[in-house]
């Protein structure tokens, strides 16, 4: 098997714990993530899920290095870059992207569409970049005059997936994208994702805490609970025949739109 | 929906035109002071004293809001009077702003170390009496413009930094934030281009605050005799003269209080009126 | 059996202006029963539970229609009778549990506030009856609670205390906005097995406002679909899902996410039916001519 896109041993994050600091004194660390081991091989769908609390976000942030781990490694396409520091960070942001839970916030509200899609790339909004990005989101062009705040819900997201694909990333990590959005919204850009991954023979990580949605999208999942992982399985196998208590019980709460299935 | 936000509009516009048109007035008299005035400021004509406002009887022609004690002539020395208001509402207020805002921005945005030791600052030099400061201060430097508008710099700065700082630090965590960062782009950069515009309506705010909050204080010096010499007309000056003979020549006190009056609310309801038009969430 | 919550004809604008924001909705819950609002943001759904709760938002003014509470009008009543009618009789269980409660006061007293100040109640009989309340929602130490801060407690937690308290007084309706939507999935079962258990125990009616058709499937006896503050379909919960009437219903319902069955949900909801109930709407409105006051 070729070289996997993320390698991920022994990962630790731990952050100070400001409720609990005392007067005086060190501030207390908590223990956020607590050893994880995993690969994510290229072209892979890699499904995150967990309740809140779980550590499914800190460890997607530690993953596009938005957060920094506290021992472990992260390789990615071989390197590593566990603490790379920013500058030599930086010529690997553009193969990483990261799509946010919320379009509101991620979308800097005093810029225009065009501006949010053409920085990273360092061109101007008449890119032709930008305009085919929009167009892989089924958005018209004309869109770059706009303003996140005159958008719906299920578009602002859609111009989320825009600005990371516009980079021609390797990897893109999707952090509770449709959590946010009504259902309607939610299946058009879930579809959209799906096709985008196939077309550009992106890498994905979808951290989400709906499984039913996972299982729409991904082909393995990993299970978090308390900052370990809990069960790894190929999305099939996990559905069918799900090996810890934990996952059952995730699975079991789902409520499924059928009234004859009893809870 | 969109009836609602026509309306609210309109009346900030309204707002805008008048607060905007009142500043030209105070900027053309600045501007063109020699030229407006009918009188000399200094002038004095004790044959010619305590001349009532035109529309009162016993008036001369010429003296169209009347003369004070000494029988200066008041719209003359009102209009001399806003050059110094508008020096310090322009060069304090910006340069406060400059400062306090940049050093808010750098709190907000980088925090660890260089937060704490900027933070600690503002609150050490919070603790002093702003008042007695300006006192002190203008002991130490000896009264003139220039040592008011450093005054007001040194006093206010850290009314800039706070609210900045804690807007920066909102807007720090916010995701598009962390989405330049992973974009690739540069620390510096993102303060600039993502964080910088979103803090700027706060900044455009303060900054319409603090020029009426200069002119006020400049006023304060004046009226205790700490500002510019008495033989350059400021309204601080000019009200506490009015102070004085207010029974016998009310509009000596009257008419500069109008202009500060005027001008304080002017560049306040400027500043939102600006945010109001000029902000794109808003609009 | 009349319907103890029945709406009828409401419609609203935003005031000053002829936008509508409901149209001509009717609802009825009778007791013991529960009523599922459902639809997507921006469908009104929320502003119908507020409605009935005399809380809406300033901007928006209702006129024309009737909410029948026990068969007496409230939109009728001078507006002290309408809040002593509402705070005797109903109760909300809102949607965050974190800003729901008061962060700088005791949990116990935020409950017997209440009891105390509005319904009249002995202080003591309003203590050991929210014990007993504490106790029924499954709190454990329920004494000890009673004394601790919101911020103390988990927000599975937080949210039984908000259910304890909607049920405390033993109102007759109850009207849920979202109460499940900010928890995890495990959580939420327990809270809606919970919220299910009170009702069915108490005989209480309850307007259950919800985005998600699957826990609509699971706690609900009837639902109203609402789209653009229009009831498109007014339908028991076992008819829906075996055949829901309305297409945008419909689409509604596959575009649901269903892990048994990752094939035929989630589809998109085409955009002929967005039209077709545009149109639909558009068309009501023509007809439609407000009778004020």
């Amino acid at each position: 098997m070729a070289e996997a896109l993320f390698r991920v041993e022994a990962l630790r994050v731990e952050l100070p714990d400001m409720t609990r600091k005392p007067l005086f004194g060190p501030v207390p660390r908590l223990e956020i993530l607590k050893g994880l081991d995993f690969e994510i091989p290229r072209g892979a769908v890699l499904g995150i899920v967990g309740g809140s609390g779980s550590g499914k976000t800190t460890l997607g942030r530690t993953l596009v290095r938005l957060m920094e781990p506290t021992a472990g490694r992260i390789l990615f396409d071989g390197a590593d870059i566990t603490h790379l520091p920013d500058a030599a960070m930086r010529p690997l942001r553009q193969r990483i992207q990261m799509i946010f839970q919320d379009p509101m916030s991620s979308l800097n509200p005093r810029l225009t569409i065009g501006r949010i899609i053409a920085a990273p790339l360092n061109a101007t909004s008449r890119d032709p970049r930008v305009a085919e990005a929009l167009g892989h989101v089924g958005l018209p062009a004309e869109f770059v005059h706009r303003y996140p705040h005159e958008l719906s819900g299920g578009q602002r997201q859609r111009i989320g997936i825009a600005r990371a694909i516009a980079m021609r990333p390797d990897f893109i990590l999707a952090d509770e994208i449709v959590s946010g959005l009504d259902v309607s919204s939610q299946a058009q850009v879930l579809n959209l994702l799906e096709g985008l991954v196939r077309d550009l023979g992106l890498t994905l990580a979808f951290i989400s805490h709906d499984l039913s949605v996972i299982r729409r999208l991904c082909d393995r999942v990993i299970v978090m609970q308390t900052g370990r992982i809990v069960e790894e399985a190929p999305t099939e196998a996990l559905f069918e025949d799900p090996q810890h208590d934990y996952t059952r019980e995730l699975l079991d709460a789902i409520p499924t739109p059928d009234p004859t299935v009893r809870w | 929906m969109l009836d609602g936000r026509g309306a609210l509009r309109r009346r900030a516009g309204l707002r805008l035109w008048l607060s905007a048109g009142w500043q030209a007035v105070v900027m053309l008299a600045a501007l063109f002071a020699p030229w407006l005035a009918p009188h000399d400021p200094l002038a004095q004509d004790l044959m010619l004293g305590r001349l009532p406002p035109f529309w009162l009887p016993g008036t001369e022609p010429g003296y169209w809001l009347g003369t004070d004690s000494l029988g200066r002539d008041v719209l003359s020395r009102l209009i001399h009077g806003a050059r110094v208001a508008l020096i310090v509402a322009l060069v304090a207020g910006t340069a406060t702003c400059l400062i306090g805002s940049t050093l808010g921005l750098i709190a907000g945005f980088y925090r660890g170390w260089t937060d704490r030791i900027i933070g600690r600052l503002v609150d050490i030099w919070m603790a002093f009496p702003p008042v007695l400061f300006a006192i002190l201060l203008i002991a130490v430097l000896g009264t003139g413009l220039s040592s008011v508008v450093i005054a007001i710099i040194v006093i206010d700065w850290t009314r800039f930094c706070r609210v900045v700082r804690a807007e920066a630090l909102n807007q720090s965590q916010m995701d598009y934030v962390h989405s330049a960062r992973v974009a690739g782009f540069s620390r510096p950069r993102t303060l600039m281009a993502e964080i910088l515009p979103n803090v700027l309506p706060v900044i455009v705010a303060l900054l319409t605050l603090e020029m009426g909050i200069a002119v006020i204080v400049e006023a304060i010096l004046s009226f205790v005799n700490l500002s510019v010499s008495t033989d350059r007309p400021t309204w601080g000056g000019m009200i506490a003269e009015g102070r004085i003979a207010i029974h016998h020549v009310w509009w000596v006190l009257a008419f500069p209080l109008a202009a500060l009056f005027l001008t304080v609310l002017s560049f306040a309801q400027l500043g939102e009126g600006l945010r109001d038009r000029f902000d794109p969430v808003l609009r | 059996m009349s319907a103890f919550l029945e709406i009828r004809g409401l419609s609203a604008v935003l005031r000053g202006t002829d936008l509508r924001l409901l149209r001509s909705v009717d609802i009825d819950v009778p007791v013991g029963t529960v009523r599922g609002l459902v639809g997507e943001s921006g469908a009104g759904k929320s502003m119908i539970g507020r409605a009935v709760l005399g809380v809406l938002p300033r901007a928006v003014e209702i006129v024309e229609g009737e909410i029948l509470l026990d068969g007496r009008d409230l939109l009728a009543m001078p507006p002290v009778a309408r809040r002593r009618l509402i705070g005797a009789r109903t109760a909300m269980i809102p949607q965050d549990p974190l800003t729901a409660l008061n962060p700088s006061r005791r949990i116990g007293r935020q409950i017997t506030d209440r009891l105390v100040d509005i319904l009249g109640w002995e202080p003591a009989r309003a203590r050991s009856r929210t014990l007993e309340m504490l106790a029924e929602v499954r709190i454990p130490e329920p004494e000890r609670v009673l004394r601790l801060y919101p911020h103390e407690l988990s927000g599975g937690m937080r949210q039984r205390i908000l259910i304890a308290s909607a049920f405390v007084a033993e109102p007759e309706l109850i009207v849920a906005d979202e109460p499940t939507t900010a928890l995890d999935v495990t959580v939420q079962k327990q809270i809606l097995g919970l919220i299910s258990e009170l009702q069915a125990r108490h005989g209480t009616a309850l307007l259950f406002v919800t985005h998600d058709l699957g826990v609509v499937a699971k706690i609900c006896d009837s639902l109203s679909v609402l789209y653009a503050g229009k009831v498109v379909e007014d339908t028991t919960v076992a008819r829906f899902f075996e055949a829901p009437a309305h297409p945008y219903s419909a689409a509604l319902l596959a575009a649901t996410p269903r892990h048994t069955d990752p094939a035929s949900s989630l589809k998109p909801v085409p955009p002929a039916v967005m039209h077709a109930v545009g149109a639909e709407i558009a068309a009501a409105d023509r007809s439609w001519r407000p009778r004020h006051g």
